[in-house]
């Protein structure tokens, strides 16, 4: 397939035909990662930046295994220790970086637009592993392919539940404009505090009852609520949220049967996702992780061996 | 009678060609095309095809001198004034230190009659508040003393209403008119652009057109209950324009500006994180822009004013959230407020009532008139040239304006200001 993107910056640029693309990539290439030798070469020779302005486990860390696995090259720069702490603007940091010649760079920012900024002035591919609010196209993919793996291409008949702190979630709005391009149906559940406004203009149905939002799905994505939020006066206290808005088994009954959790981490254990939860059978919580790999590894290839 | 000093030929007023004559600075005579044919004059125009407009006042600018003279000075801002047509421009406060005291108005003022020495006239606008702070009143016989025109908070909204109720109490004994500056803080919050489905698509904090329509509620109604005018700064939004209404019909004592950007873009200019759409109050929906401008046509807000807010390209060219406030608008007000007139959305009468008269009856200077016996203080415009907007043909340091790079139609050919030329496009 000939891949016509230069940059990776949001979900909604890609095609139905290019997501199915990454999961059939991704699942060829997850077999690399069970083999005693979990190397290829495929892509020596090739420079990775990893620009992780914000804090990141997962995203930083399968991003390198992933390039390391095809035998890039991959250099990190966080912001803590870089001149960005020294006050160096934005683009004074992207002109510094393009000075080193990577081939590509992968960023991750607390501001939203942070990514789309380095791609109008760099000449590397700019992949984007989250920006402020607005977009987390890689996590979305990840999402997206790990339910692909345990439900194959039977997307359309589908329910997906997202639940939690909507507003202020950038795997919130990647999610919404992958899973509805796949044609699964979406619904949103969270306090009106933590709904963005304007749902209206969003292809998802609203539920501010957990119980009546879980009934019939095949699969819940359940948001981290960052603690923060409580501080700044969106909701009274984590107690009551857990009470009111916590993913517990009992919500699951009423789900499809089969139905499937997954949650983008870091988790918050008894506040969002009940701890028998996340280590029940019915959570994709680690196959998320492993699915991060493979996706990032089939993204890597083909922003690397792309021809214009 | 001896000859005139100038006289300009075929000008079109209100559509009709017109003749005119100067001398001492004073129009002499005004009459139909051709009535001057056979007249002398040390100066003849031919202006057959320009627009004759008196001089524009600008109620709103941000001038940055003193303290912040990269992004703009009083020299360059002038500058930029009468390229566009303007005479006066009344300078905001929230200047490096801030026009809190005499000295500070005074140095404006020397500044603008050192490198203006003919105009455009500086009008200093002293702060409200001590600082800005908004805690303690400013010295406002001292302010008005040294020739400030007005009172403002702008860019630091005042939350604390009882202060701003004594505020306009105390403005009330000098005669000079409160603007304010409509946004309350807490929740106008974060939002660095409007709040609705492009602030949710773009992941970025949206302000609601609440924060500045909860404050202009307020304002209307501490202006009927003291019965002391106010002057309401960039209204942005459909509900400020229906409180206002509800004001006017009640006689309340309040005016209103907005700016040529809330009717010319939308929330939409800001898609792709483009950073010279920013502006507070934001750019908002095309509802709002409908709203505004029928708002304009019927006398609901009463006049235009640019919130010129000059910026160094590099403060600009960072991510959308952390990028500064503002627009740089004398260069282009004009054109962009011309091309209304020729979408039929405006006419000429309003832009000369939004841009002259208006402000002059509000701040209280004598309107520009066009009429024998008056000053001559008039601009020639032209409504066919077609310019490109860039850093040459911009007179203000600040490039920063969402039409940066395009094409504009009509500019200034010429600034008179009481017969003096201050401006003639090259």
């Amino acid at each position: 397939m000939h891949w016509p993107h230069k940059h990776l910056l949001s979900v909604s640029q890609l095609t139905v035909e290019e997501i199915r693309h990454v999961f059939e990539l991704a699942a060829r290439f997850a077999e690399i990662n069970t083999r005693p030798v979990k190397k290829t070469p495929t892509l020596k020779g090739k420079s990775v930046l990893l620009f992780f302005a914000e804090a990141s486990t997962r995203t930083k860390t399968s991003f390198d295994i992933a390039a390391k696995r095809f035998s890039a090259d991959t250099f990190s720069l966080a912001a803590q220790g870089s001149s960005l702490q020294k006050g160096e603007n934005l683009k004074d940091t992207a002109l510094t970086l393009q000075a080193m010649h990577p081939d590509l760079l992968v960023i991750r920012h607390s501001l939203s637009g942070a990514a789309k900024f380095l791609a109008d002035r760099l000449e590397c591919c700019v992949l984007n592993a989250g920006d402020g609010w607005h977009a987390h196209p890689t996590q979305a993919l990840l999402d997206g392919y790990t339910l692909y793996e345990h439900w194959g291409e039977a997307f359309q008949d589908k329910t997906l539940l997202i639940l939690g702190d909507i507003a202020h979630s950038r795997v919130a709005r990647s999610d919404v404009e992958l899973f509805s391009k796949l044609g699964l149906t979406i619904r949103v559940c969270g306090p009106k505090t933590l709904l963005p406004p304007n749902l209206a203009s969003w292809p998802v149905s609203v539920y501010s009852d957990l119980r009546e939002a879980c009934q019939g799905v095949n699969a819940i994505q359940c948001l981290r609520l960052q603690l923060e939020r409580q501080k700044s006066g969106f909701l009274p206290s984590l107690r009551e949220y857990a009470m009111t808005f916590g993913l517990s088994p009992e919500h699951l009954r009423k789900a499809a049967p089969g139905v499937r959790v997954m949650h983008p981490g870091p988790m918050n254990r008894g506040v969002e996702i009940a701890s028998e939860l996340a280590d029940s059978p019915s959570s994709l919580i680690l196959d998320q992780v492993s699915a991060g790999v493979a996706v990032r590894m089939a993204l890597l290839y083909l922003f690397l061996t792309r021809t214009d | 009678m001896p000859p005139s000093d100038m006289i300009v030929r075929g000008a079109l007023w209100e559509g009709e060609p017109v003749d005119l004559a100067v001398s001492d600075g004073r129009i002499s005579r005004f009459e139909a095309a051709g009535a001057l044919a056979g007249e002398t004059a040390s100066e003849i125009i031919q202006a057959e095809g320009l627009v004759l407009l008196p001089g524009l006042i600008d109620c709103h600018v941000h001038l940055r001198e003193p303290g912040q003279e990269y992004k703009e000075d009083i020299t360059s801002g002038l500058q930029a004034a009468a390229a566009g047509g303007f005479q006066r421009v009344m300078a905001m406060a929230n200047t490096v230190p801030v026009n809190d005291s005499a000295s500070v108005t005074r140095f404006m003022l020397q500044r603008s009659r050192e490198s203006h020495p003919e105009g455009p006239l500086l009008s200093p606008v002293g702060a409200l508040t001590v600082g800005l702070q908004g805690h303690v009143l400013a010295p406002m016989h001292e302010l008005k003393q040294a020739g400030c025109a007005a009172m403002s908070n702008d860019g630091q909204p005042v939350d604390n209403s009882d202060l701003f109720r004594r505020a306009l109490e105390y403005s009330s004994d000098l005669g000079l008119r409160v603007i304010d500056h409509c946004e309350d803080s807490a929740l106008a919050g974060n939002g660095v652009m409007n709040e609705g489905s492009m602030s949710n698509t773009l992941g970025l904090p949206g302000q609601p057109t609440l924060a500045e329509a909860v404050q202009v509620s307020r304002d209307i109604l501490l202006a009927a209950h003291l019965d002391i005018p106010v002057h309401l700064a960039h209204i942005s939004c459909r509900e400020s324009v229906e409180l206002l209404a509800w004001a006017k019909g009640k006689g309340v004592p309040v005016t209103a500006e907005t700016c040529p950007h809330y009717l010319l873009w939308d929330e939409g200019r800001v898609q792709g994180y483009d950073s010279l759409a920013k502006v507070n109050p934001p750019l908002r929906t095309r509802d709002d822009v409908q709203a505004l401008l029928q708002a304009l046509r019927e006398g609901i807000i009463d006049i235009l004013a640019t919130d010129h807010a000059p910026h160094a390209g590099h403060e600009k060219e960072v991510p959308f959230a952390e990028a500064p406030n503002g627009i740089s608008g004398l260069d282009t007000a004009l054109s962009l407020t011309w091309s209304l007139v020729e979408d039929g959305q405006l006419t000429e009468a309003d832009l000369v009532r939004l841009w002259c008269s208006g402000p002059a009856d509000i701040f209280g200077f004598d309107a520009p008139r066009l009429a024998p016996g008056q000053p001559a203080s008039l601009v020639l415009f032209d409504p066919g040239i077609v310019w490109r907007v860039s850093a040459e043909t911009m007179h203000s340091k600040g490039k920063n304006t969402p039409c940066f790079g395009q094409e504009l139609r009509g500019r200034v050919r010429s600034n008179f200001l009481a017969g003096r030329l201050i401006y003639q496009e090259k």
